[in-house]
């Protein structure tokens, strides 16, 4: 290879010529190119239509998420969560809820870790759904995305009728919810358990056994679950090379021990094997929220939030009529409350793998330090090394099986 | 395994070089200094008894008050058998602010301290590729330093009447 | 299920036996709002929602916008959504210099409208600081029911537009103050 990458400014590639017979093209993809759902660009060299090598520039949303968390007091940093994956921003959300009760000790009744429980899985089934639906998009079938984008719209409509928000919901609060499920939240939970699975059975039939799909995505980018662990990957994509790691099980939280579901694991980490993961993994969480459904019916009535008025809002109404209540709402929302120093790291099963909180507390009205383990970080940097050799259209396959999203992987 | 026995595994492969800073909710936290971090995040990924193999995350944090040990790098590992996290910090002055890669143990470190040295400038000495990956090129600071402003410094609409500051 | 097919109103004009006659104006602003050409140039949270309004519930396909274009040699209707850092702002801008006349913008969401939450050193606080905008659709994000009503204030704008704006001073001088060259009058 004669021509060598020396330093890439954004949409300036620069590059060595050697030798003017050479026969590769460079080709710069992205950074707002359809086809890589996000804003990524990537500079390869192509022979043919085989890719030499490549870079991968990020962070064009870059928003310093980090930054804006030492500024803000722990409520303000909830919506910073929502627009990290904003798939499925309620995981995010309560990863953060659940890193401050770590941090505070708080003990959350059971009732409040099931709402969770089905909020979340809820929110996995929303963002596979996009993952794979787009993979087929990419794979030539559009038409199975508009029969599970159907489908998300209602997962939607439960979130509205949950918080009032669709996408970035800012659901919840530090000790629980910030109000209780009503009845129409849980008849529509109820009715997704019945609309959904022959739709998500259809939407398999149309690529399980498809000769094109299976052509398309078979033995393309399979990776070895010893690689895979080099490159830190976590969540579907590293389950699809046969490494059974999920948060939920290694180290659950929100009572996840008590439920029974598998981890299902793919076999050689290719395309096809995270498809059938994602796949497998829906039908896993919909295992999980009937279960919640049944263990809530057991609970106590009425209970969707921890005892603890020093940490938790007080509702609106006895703001204004309640002394007390009016005393913490300015101290919580001012973030002039006592908190102890310490450091937390809390993990949860994003939907694209571990999502990591890492908070320094000083005893401040705002973090001293938070950092996010971002997956789509984490997952997004073996890209590159892995596409040479790869032909370009596998390699845009393989970027929407590994399923990176924008927000998450700028920060 | 539990924590003692890593801490007692690594007080007789490192005696001095470690110190034990404490189990903040159940994770094991040791501090090290640069010279002695790859022995020991070799010797946590390579003993067959300690098997942290898996890195979690390394990042970096800012104490502008701490004469001498200004910058922290903070590594989160995982032992994925038998699930028990230990975190390794270690403390830079801030004249000084360089520390080996970790891409020796792990392709997976590359990004995670390009990151770092984005945010804090921590210079990763032996790292093939040590550039800036989600702030601009031409940005002249390293941003997350806590002597550096949120806001955009430039900004020439806002004024601080309107604020009440 | 009964179809309700309902026709855009004709322009006003003169009209007597087998034939109207109203302006060319008029005429072709009814047909470039009724077939805006979107180019959806999503970056974060307001993208996915676009999603939900291209997609069957919402369908934004009814009101024209039938085929979005990834390329802006062929697209009128730039909708921005979401975040632009500053590092992605010249792409931006050299997206929109790359789209032919007329061109409309839209800023979908709170971001491109204003930089929104992100208030910070990386984050460009308002598209506007380097692209003219015609209609901002507030809201983080926006809901579907949200970006199609920005669609129809956009379409009203089109309709009511001169069919010769570029070459008015007053877009001239808009474009020159971006420093953007409008060499193609």
């Amino acid at each position: 290879m004669s021509k060598t990458i020396t330093k890439i400014t954004p949409n300036k590639p620069v590059f060595i010529d050697n030798d003017p017979q050479d026969a590769l093209v460079t080709l710069n993809i992205g950074p707002t190119h359809p086809a890589t759902h996000g804003v990524f660009q990537n500079v390869v060299q192509i022979d043919g239509e085989r890719i030499v090598s490549g870079v991968s520039t990020i962070g064009y949303i870059h928003r310093a998420f980090e930054k804006i968390a030492e500024h803000r007091p722990f409520y303000q940093i909830t919506p910073l969560t929502d627009r990290l994956n904003y798939c499925s921003s309620p995981i995010n959300n309560m990863g953060w809820h659940m890193t401050v009760e770590k941090l505070l000790e708080i003990e959350i009744p059971k009732r409040v870790q099931y709402m969770r429980v089905i909020v979340m899985e809820l929110a996995r089934i929303a963002d596979h759904i996009i993952c794979n639906g787009i993979l087929g998009v990419d794979t030539g079938a559009f038409s199975g995305f508009l029969y599970v984008m159907q489908e998300r719209e209602f997962i939607y409509e439960i979130f509205e009728e949950i918080c009032g928000a669709r996408l970035t919901t800012n659901i919840g609060r530090i000790g629980g919810f910030e109000r209780d499920f009503n009845a129409i939240a849980f008849q529509k939970i109820e009715a997704f358990l019945e609309r959904f699975p022959p739709v998500l059975k259809e939407f398999e039939e149309l690529f399980v056994r498809n000769r094109i799909f299976i052509e398309r995505t078979s033995g393309v980018a399979a990776v070895t679950p010893e690689e895979a662990l080099s490159y830190s990957w976590s969540g579907p994509i590293l389950r699809a090379t046969g490494v059974d790691y999920d948060v939920r099980v290694v180290s659950p939280y929100c009572s996840y021990e008590e439920f029974d579901f598998d981890v299902p694991v793919g076999t050689t980490g290719d395309v096809y094997d995270r498809f059938m993961v994602r796949n497998a993994e829906m039908w896993q969480s919909l295992r999980i929220i009937e279960q919640a459904l049944r263990k809530i019916e057991k609970e106590p009535v009425g209970v969707f939030h921890a005892d603890v008025p020093a940490f938790y809002l007080p509702p609106k109404e006895q703001v204004y009529t309640n002394m007390e209540a009016l005393i913490y709402h300015f101290k919580i929302v001012m973030g002039e409350w006592e908190t102890p120093q310490s450091e937390v790291y809390h993990s949860v099963e994003g939907a694209n793998g571990e999502l990591g909180f890492y908070l320094i507390h000083d005893g401040g009205r705002s973090p001293y330090r938070l950092h996010f383990r971002r997956p789509s970080f984490v997952n997004y940097q073996m890209f590159a090394p892995m596409s040479s050799g790869m032909l370009l259209s596998d390699a845009i396959i393989n970027m929407s099986s590994l399923n990176v999203i924008a927000g998450e992987l700028d920060a | 395994m539990d924590n003692n026995s890593v801490l007692d595994n690594l007080r007789v492969a490192f005696g001095e070089s470690i110190s034990l800073i404490g189990e903040p909710h159940g994770l094991l936290t040791v501090e090290t200094s640069a010279a002695s971090l790859i022995a020991l995040l070799s010797h946590l990924k390579e003993d067959s008894t300690l098997g942290f193999n898996y890195l979690t995350d390394i990042t970096a944090v800012h104490y502008p008050l701490q004469i001498g040990r200004e910058y922290c790098v903070v590594y989160h590992l995982h032992n994925m058998y038998e699930n028990l996290r230990i975190r390794v910090k270690v403390f830079l002055d801030k004249d000084h602010i360089h520390i080996p890669t970790a891409t020796v143990l792990w392709n997976g470190a590359n990004w995670m301290e390009r990151e770092t040295y984005d945010f804090y400038g921590v210079v990763f000495d032996g790292h093939p590729d040590l550039r800036r990956i989600l702030n601009m090129d031409d940005l002249d600071v390293f941003p997350m330093r806590k002597e550096y402003p949120l806001e955009d410094p430039n900004r020439v609409d806002k004024k601080d009447f309107y604020f009440g500051r | 299920m009964s179809k309700v097919v309902t026709l855009a109103e004709a322009p006003p004009g003169v009209e007597g036996a087998g034939f109207f006659a109203t302006s060319l104006d008029k005429a072709i602003g009814l047909a470039r709002a009724n077939s805006l050409w979107p180019l959806p140039f999503a970056t974060s949270c307001c993208g996915i929602e676009f999603m939900a309004t291209m997609g069957s519930t919402y369908d934004l396909a009814r009101f024209g916008a039938e085929r979005p274009s990834f390329s802006p040699r062929q697209a009128d209707m730039l909708l921005v959504m979401g975040t632009i850092a500053k590092k992605m702002a010249p792409v931006l801008k050299q997206v929109y210099i790359q789209m032919a006349e007329p061109r409309w913008v839209i800023a979908v969401g709170a971001c491109a409208s204003s930089g929104g939450i992100f208030d910070t050193y990386s984050v460009l606080q308002g598209i506007d600081e380097i692209i003219p905008v015609d209609v901002y659709v507030p809201g983080c994000p926006p809901r579907p029911e949200a970006i199609l009503d920005g669609v129809l204030k956009l379409q009203e704008i089109v309709k009511n537009e001169s069919l010769n704006r570029r070459n008015t001073p007053e877009y001239k001088a808009l474009l020159e103050k971006y420093g953007i060259a409008t060499n193609n009058g």
